[in-house]
């Protein structure tokens, strides 16, 4: 799995593989969504992952307000902050850090640094946000209809899940992206990701379905007469929520990451358009002369990925307790 | 386990020559015409024309797809008459850019791409797999809380920044380290270790967190099995019962894991070596696509892809020998 940088989509699959068992009949749901409530908000680090991530989104969200706060927008150029005897090095030492630039501003142009993170966080969310619900929806259907239908159903899914999964994926992404025009550089970058992300989430989701389909609630529900969609959608789905909720928290850093890759590559979001990745690829000819500029971006796309990741941990980790302790 | 090889390996052609199929459409619908590229500006339709005849574009798809397959396995001329250019098999085509055969820029940039693949793996199981069983053991200890902080970090880091961030510190402001190259081994063995120590750590950095995740995880699994519990109250020590019967099941999945990581990796680390300027696979790829480099690109696609599939079967061939219950169902 070496399509990521850190092939943190290894990881989807790991983290859920250890859960196995599913979490039984659904009656018991309030308590299990009580238990698991209580556990994260005892935990410190769960908590703190938490906060950052409520606060990078509503940073996302309210980016247009935040630019008029600071006063610049993340396409205004300012000569005024570099110095152009300097080859267009902030006026500034720390990258030009100040009252009027809070983050700083980019060498040459003199962009307004917090306005491009804050712009970016946009750009990278929403990519991501939109690649892990695209991926849930698509993995979770066919998992569970390979899981539940079995025969040729489950050999044609799985056989293309095997395919995809034995993909040189970075460079094949990589290749995509480069031949394909540049029109909307954003929506191709979630369908590619999506091309390569789903049989992540279907394949953890395929082997739960296929053990609850061999539990007691699943067989009184066929010999009661349910149709074969009632015992999907009624009765399996509902048993797999805690599931998904995990491998969406955490495919959404893996795609923050992978985002940041291809675009940190020159083959993801093109400018004038900010992302992170794009911002530290950027930043590479001035990371001697002006490692703030190069480290700002760095440093949030680090905590960002982080906190989901430390999030989707201690989340996974309270639905399993749960299970084993039942 | 003959028949369980032919038939595998029988699929793993016929993925192959899907991924060719599937990269060659990529191309031929979506990129520019390689014509008017290799033509430039000076360009006449006639000179156009021509370009596309020898390359054999001006073909319909399927044709063009089956010339180059063929290539592969029997090689193939381009053009005919005087200016006609043998391509022996196994031929990938010719750069756009270089005109150099695609296949000798591969082998030229293998030792390099070999070099740091083989060297990151080391460090990368070394630490990954130790720190992952210690934690296991020492479960809940200030040992595996620190050990999993780095691991986190390891995997939520990108890459291509610590790279830079190091580069920084130790070559730039410490000057401890040279700046990463790929000069040969022989003529100075120190130098040599220098140049690569950073790009093996960087690369052995996000993998060895992954390992050390998994192998804890996996261990902590196999410690609460019943057949552990048996060899503790048979009274056998610790580290026997570590050694003799936890260790094997918690690092099965860790080979196939292994395998694929391992022969991604020798399709080119393409982000390390673009990041350090290191002349190997990875790096002739990235700048292969910044220039629409198509032969090239559609070279080490094929060639990354015979790596990860030739290593998937490597691995499941070794499954059978270190996991007991496999065997059986394949024999």
């Amino acid at each position: 799995m070496s399509m990521l940088p850190v092939g943190l989509m290894a990881e989807t699959g790991e983290v859920t593989a250890e859960e196995g068992g599913g979490t039984g009949p659904n009656r018991g749901r309030s308590t299990t969504l009580r238990r698991v409530t209580t556990a994260m908000l005892a935990s410190p680090a769960a908590m703190l992952s938490a906060l950052f991530i409520v606060l990078i989104v509503l940073v996302a969200i309210a980016a247009p307000l935040l630019v008029k706060l600071s006063g610049w927008d993340p396409f205004q150029y300012d000569d005024t902050a570099i110095n152009a005897d300097l080859g267009g090095l902030p006026n500034l030492p720390w990258g030009g850090v100040s009252a009027e630039h809070w983050f700083g501003v980019e060498p040459q142009s003199g962009r307004d640094v917090f306005a491009r993170i804050v712009y970016g966080a946009r750009v990278s969310l929403s990519i991501a946000f939109s690649a892990a619900a695209i991926t849930t929806v698509v993995g979770v259907v066919l998992g569970m209809l390979a899981g539940f239908l079995g025969g040729w159903v489950d050999q044609v899914i799985s056989r293309i899940m095997d395919f995809l999964m034995a993909f040189p994926s970075l460079i094949f992404m990589i290749a995509l992206l480069s031949a394909l025009p540049a029109g909307n550089r954003p929506v191709l970058l979630v369908v590619v990701l999506c091309i390569f992300g789903w049989p992540y989430t279907a394949r953890v989701i395929r082997g739960q379905t296929m053990s609850l389909a061999q539990r007691e609630f699943v067989e009184a529900a066929q010999a009661s007469g349910a149709s074969k969609s009632a015992i999907v959608f009624k009765e399996i789905l509902p048993n797999l929520t805690g599931t998904i909720i995990v491998l969406v928290t955490l495919a959404v850093p893996s795609y923050i990451g992978t985002e940041a890759a291809l675009s940190f590559l020159g083959v993801g979001v093109v400018p004038p358009t900010p992302s992170w990745g794009q911002m530290i690829a950027t930043a590479v000819p001035w990371y001697a002369t002006d490692p703030m500029f190069f480290f700002v971006p760095g440093l949030f796309l680090f905590l960002t990925v982080l906190s989901f990741t430390v999030f989707g941990d201690h989340l996974s980790r309270a639905i399993d307790t749960g299970e084993t302790s039942k | 386990m003959i028949t369980y090889l032919v038939r595998r390996l029988l699929a793993a052609a016929g993925v192959l020559v899907l991924v060719a199929l599937l990269t060659y459409w990529i191309f031929f619908a979506l990129s520019p015409d390689p014509a008017v590229m290799i033509c430039g500006k000076t360009c006449t339709p006639d000179r156009i024309d021509q370009i596309r005849a020898t390359l054999g574009v001006d073909q319909p798809f399927m044709t063009q797809f089956f010339t180059f397959l063929g290539g592969i396995f029997m090689g193939r001329t381009y053009g005919s008459g005087e200016g006609a250019i043998e391509c022996a098999a196994p031929c990938l085509g010719f750069s756009f850019q270089t005109n150099q055969s695609v296949l000798d820029m591969i082998a030229e940039r293998m030792p390099v791409s070999i070099t740091i693949a083989v060297g990151a793996a080391i460090l990368w199981l070394l630490i990954g797999v130790s720190a992952g069983v210690i934690s296991a053991v020492k479960q809940g200890s200030w040992w595996d809380k620190a050990a999993m902080m780095v691991a986190l970090s390891g995997i939520s880091l990108p890459n291509y920044f610590i790279a830079l961030v190091l580069q920084y510190v130790l070559v730039v402001e410490l000057q401890i380290l040279p700046f990463p190259s790929t000069p040969a081994f022989g003529e100075d063995p120190l130098f040599w270790f220098q140049s690569y120590i950073m790009p093996w750590s960087i690369l052995a950095f996000g993998y060895a967190s992954l390992y050390a995740r998994l192998t804890r995880a996996n261990m902590i699994d196999t410690l609460g099995e019943n057949f552990v519990r048996t060899a503790r109250a048979k009274g056998l020590s610790s580290m026997l019962v570590l050694r003799r019967h936890a260790l094997r099941p918690s690092l099965t999945p860790i080979v196939t894991m292994f395998g694929m990581d391992f022969a991604g990796l020798l399709g080119g680390a393409l982000i390390t070596e673009t990041v350090f300027g290191l002349n190997g696979v990875g790096k002739m790829t990235s700048d292969a696509i910044s220039k629409n480099d198509q032969p090239v690109i559609m070279g080490v696609t094929l060639m990354a892809a015979l790596f990860v599939i030739v290593g998937n079967i490597i691995v499941d061939v070794l499954y059978t020998t270190l996991d007991p219950r496999v065997r059986t169902k394949v024999a």
